[in-house]
């Protein structure tokens, strides 16, 4: 049966700094949660108060119903994988992923099996033998992950898993740890800075930004409901303008404007995201005109300057398609429904 | 989901929590702690203490007074700061050409020049002294051929001289070892953007090279100043008794413990010792580019020229004969019949190794109790310390930590008076006194390397990323389970260089020995040279006791490195990660 975590009202710091200031948030059974942040902004410092690597100066740390806050880290029973991988350089792969049945005094038999089948789930049953330092950094990883689900946790915590492979293991290791996930129906704590792959595999999310909980939802509801400027820019590209709304109108100092907006009367700030902005050659709307152009394959980016704003676009690229050039005039057609106004 | 409301209240934060550590860890320290008052801090202050208390009790600097009144101590003083001085100096002539050769030029026999950083190491030098008055003093084997060849003879050897012949030829490679590891440590592309800006030649040397080397440098030269400033046994074999150390081991063992003026020598060693560091470091203050450098390739070498090449083979070699010279001298020794007023031994035996084998068997089964004793303390001692530095948060392991490194400074003369003041009057059963019972000896040895085994143990903890013991206690292992599973199977490799190295450079101490060893059965081998030494006719078997000393520092020092290059593998791989 899974198990729910609850963080109640959890500060921490290191003498007068705070790492973490007055963080609530509760993650149910089973349920797939990514703590999302840039460098420094308290997410590993939150993931390893839960498991147990240090004591929250405020507040409490509740898992399946207990409270662990002063529990030490081998009384809590959860698997937390470290980006480092952690691996004993001493002991073969069978001895580490052993070593926490052997902790939990299980007949030997029991544990050769346990191993055996830990091994088999991560794809790696013939490297037994092997010492860490024999192994690629993929293969670490999925040994780490053996080594860490074998004892059964209650909870499966992941520091940053993806960060040390490279582009195409990381892809697969992301939707591995997914299925691995789903298969166990176990309740994960995934840690990353890395919004896409926050987005691919989380049920929610925290975005985390200096010590503070600045929104929690579901992928898709917070790239299209930011809460507030830094969720907006962190999800994603958006471009974000800052002004006030009038009645339904929205209107920059420098004469920007759209129509149909909805929002309290007042300072605001309107997050529009490249690919909902349109651009064509000549027309009515917006106009503005071409200051740079990158191609990434799938889209052309462009930054189109318009009053003293420079707004990034992405248009969909197509075979042959003729691209607007630098320096040409453009107008700019944006739909007010795809547009996030933020009042903070 | 379980209502959250009806969970009981958090318990408040258990102590060790609070303490940073937990009770076994808070136990273990106190421990340390206990064992560097009992035996480093109290017999330290007691020296301090009495050498400034007057006759009638009371602070005082009448002792003092005395000490600047009595002209053989004064004298003393100044020939202790002259004869450390000029073994830099002399060090210095030796060590920074060939520092410059192996880092600046390209030149065949930098292996050699490396190996000739190291052999002096292996032997302390009490042990090369007889041997080089044997060769270079007034009679010796050079002044003989000098003589017979020119008609003059060169005062190698005379008074003061001959300790700073010794010792230079000794510690030179202090200065090699840090100058050319500061040298190797600037990147060649410092020098090449200097170039490439305009510098070169002299101006390149001035701006670039010598600020980026100086911290080097000066860290060695301080070093050998330090080591000779407290050197006992040299001079005294060199039968050189007006200086510092010297005169206050007489002090000390002719006119009594209770002689005051040893206390004051003894202050005035750890004065200067504690002014040298201090000044070393203040020097280079904001100065310590090495860590900035990491993984530097060195500088650019050039090619030295047909003169160059030849200069350098010529001043190699010539180094290479003098720092050789000791230890061919006392295999010479050992193996000669009669070896005076001759250029070599009149013939050759193995009588001195039989007698030897006779008489010195419990040389060598005492030092290898007390040192292999020693070693085990201290990697015991230096475990605990940096465990609790680099992974507790346990208020004042630093000064702990601090305490520790402090026995650097402290000369082993000046611990040995103040562990025999302090322990001398405390009884065993048996009714031996504390200060002299052989278990003292070990206690000194393991209290005067403890620096060095606590710098091989925070760096072997430092490589082992904490990592490796968190996911052990997230797997469900508590403290205890982690240390023994984990982290010293990872240390082992680490500890055990520090045990060689406690070990090798305990085995050839003699300093502290001196004062407390007083019954020669409970003697070390190092006690078994100086008196085998002391008369003539001992000579040769002191030498083969010598030989047989070498040998083992020399075995020990090839392990500890090994062992060291084999973590270091170790380290690399998992560096992968």
């Amino acid at each position: 049966m899974a198990t729910s975590v609850s963080i109640e009202n959890v500060s921490f710091g290191y003498g007068r700094a705070l790492v973490l200031d007055d963080v609530s948030l509760s993650i149910e059974a089973g349920e797939y949660f990514c703590f999302l942040g840039p460098s420094g902004s308290g997410k590993t410092t939150l993931l390893r108060l839960v498991a147990g690597f240090g004591t929250p100066s405020k507040g409490r740390i509740v898992i399946g119903g207990k409270d662990v806050t002063h529990l030490p880290p081998w009384e809590r029973n959860l698997g937390m994988v470290f980006q480092s991988y952690a691996l004993w350089p001493h002991m073969t792969v069978a001895k580490n992923v052993a070593f926490g049945l052997e902790r939990r005094k299980l007949p030997r038999a029991e544990i050769n099996r346990k191993v055996g089948a830990a091994l088999e789930r991560v794809g790696l049953p013939h490297l037994a033998d092997r010492r860490p330092a024999q192994l690629s950094g993929g293969q670490q990883q999925r040994v780490a992950l053996a080594r860490t689900l074998v004892i059964e946790p209650a909870v499966l915590l992941l520091d940053e898993p993806l960060s040390n492979l490279d582009a195409k293991l990381r892809t697969e290791m992301r939707v591995e740890l997914k299925r691995l996930q789903r298969e166990l129906g176990i309740t994960t704590i995934y840690v990353t800075h890395d919004q896409e792959e926050a987005n691919a595999a989380a049920d929610r999310i925290a975005v985390l930004d200096g010590g503070k909980i600045q929104q929690i939802g579901s992928p898709v509801d917070m790239y299209d409901h930011p809460a507030n400027r830094f969720v907006a820019a962190f999800l994603g590209t958006a471009n974000l303008i800052e002004g006030r709304i009038e009645g339904s109108r929205f209107v920059a100092p420098d004469g920007f404007a759209l129509e149909g907006v909805s929002g309290k009367a007042g300072t605001a700030c309107v997050s529009i995201r490249p690919q909902n902005i349109t651009l064509t050659a000549s027309g009515t709307g917006l106009a503005g005109v071409v200051e740079e152009r990158e191609f990434l394959g799938e889209t052309t980016r462009y930054r189109i300057k318009t009053g003293t704003h420079a707004l990034i676009v992405d248009e969909p690229h197509r075979r042959d398609s003729e691209p607007h050039q630098v320096g040409a005039p453009v107008n700019l057609a944006i739909d007010a429904r795809q547009v996030a106004v933020l009042h903070d | 989901m379980t209502d959250i409301t009806t969970i009981p209240a958090a318990p408040r934060a258990p102590l060790a929590a609070r303490l940073g550590a937990s009770p076994a860890q808070i136990a273990a320290i106190a421990l340390v702690a206990l064992f560097l008052l009992a035996f480093l801090v109290v017999p330290i202050v007691r020296v301090i203490q009495i050498a400034f208390t007057g006759p009638e009790g009371g602070f005082s600097l009448i002792h003092f007074g005395d000490f600047f009144q009595t002209s053989l101590l004064r004298e003393s003083f100044w020939n202790s700061v002259y004869a450390a001085s000029m073994t830099v100096v002399v060090a210095s002539l030796i060590a920074v050409p060939l520092a410059t050769i192996i880092s600046r030029f390209q030149f065949r026999g930098a292996a050699l020049i490396h190996t000739l950083g190291v052999i002096p190491l292996v032997m302390p030098p009490f042990v090369g002294a007889v041997a080089m008055q044997l060769i270079y003093g007034k009679n010796g084997s050079i002044n003989l051929l000098l003589h017979d060849w020119f008609g003059f003879r060169i005062p190698f050897m005379e008074g003061l001289n001959g300790v700073i012949f010794v010792e230079a030829v000794h510690y030179f490679p202090f200065i090699l070892l840090n100058l050319s590891a500061a040298l190797s440590n600037i990147d060649s592309a410092m020098e090449e953007s200097a170039q490439n800006l305009g510098a070169s030649g002299f101006s390149l040397f001035r701006k670039i090279v010598f600020p980026l080397a100086l911290p080097g440098y000066v860290a060695g030269a301080a070093l050998v100043f330090v080591k000779v400033f407290d050197d006992l046994a040299t001079p005294l074999l060199l039968s050189v008794t007006n200086m510092l150390a010297p005169q206050a081991y007489l002090r000390i063992t002719s006119v009594g413990v209770a002689d005051p003026q040893g206390y004051v020598i003894s202050v005035i060693m750890i004065a200067c010792a504690l002014a040298t560091i201090g000044l070393s470091q203040l020097a280079l203050r904001g100065r310590d580019f090495s860590t900035q450098q990491r993984g530097g390739g060195g500088l650019a070498r050039r090619n030295l020229g047909k003169g160059g090449t030849l200069l350098a083979t010529l001043f190699v070699v010539i180094t290479l004969l003098i720092v050789l010279s000791p230890h061919i001298g006392i295999l010479l020794l050992s193996f000669g019949t009669v070896w005076s007023f001759a250029v070599l031994p009149d013939g050759y035996t193995l009588a001195h190794y039989a007698t030897v084998a006779n008489e010195a068997g419990p040389f060598v089964t005492n030092t290898l109790l007390y040192c292999g004793l020693a070693g085990f303390i201290d990697i015991v001692l230096a475990s605990i310390i940096a465990y609790t530095v680099l992974r507790t948060r346990l208020k004042g392991r630093h000064l702990i930590e601090q305490m520790a490194m402090a026995a650097v400074a402290i000369p082993g003369l000046v611990l040995g008076i103040g562990l025999l003041r302090t322990y001398y009057d405390i009884h065993l059963p048996s009714g031996e006194s504390l200060a002299t019972f052989w278990g003292m000896l070990v206690i000194a040895y393991a209290v005067r390397r403890l620096p060095y085994a606590l710098v091989s143990a925070k760096a072997a903890l430092r490589q082992l990323h904490v990592h490796l013991e968190e996911a052990a206690e997230s797997l469900g292992a508590g403290k205890f389970t982690t240390l023994t599973r984990i982290v010293v199977p990872l240390m082992t490799g680490g500890l055990l260089a520090g045990f060689v190295t406690s070990f090798a450079t305990a085995a050839v101490e003699l300093s502290a020995t001196l004062i407390l060893v007083t019954r020669p059965p409970d003697a070390p081998i190092s006690y078994g040279i100086y008196v085998y030494m002391q008369a003539a006719a001992g000579r040769g078997p002191g030498a083969a006791l010598g030989v047989l000393a070498v040998l083992v520092v020399a075995i020990a020092t090839f392990l500890s490195y090994r062992l060291a290059e084999r973590e270091r593998g170790l380290k690399s791989r998992e560096g992968a990660f």
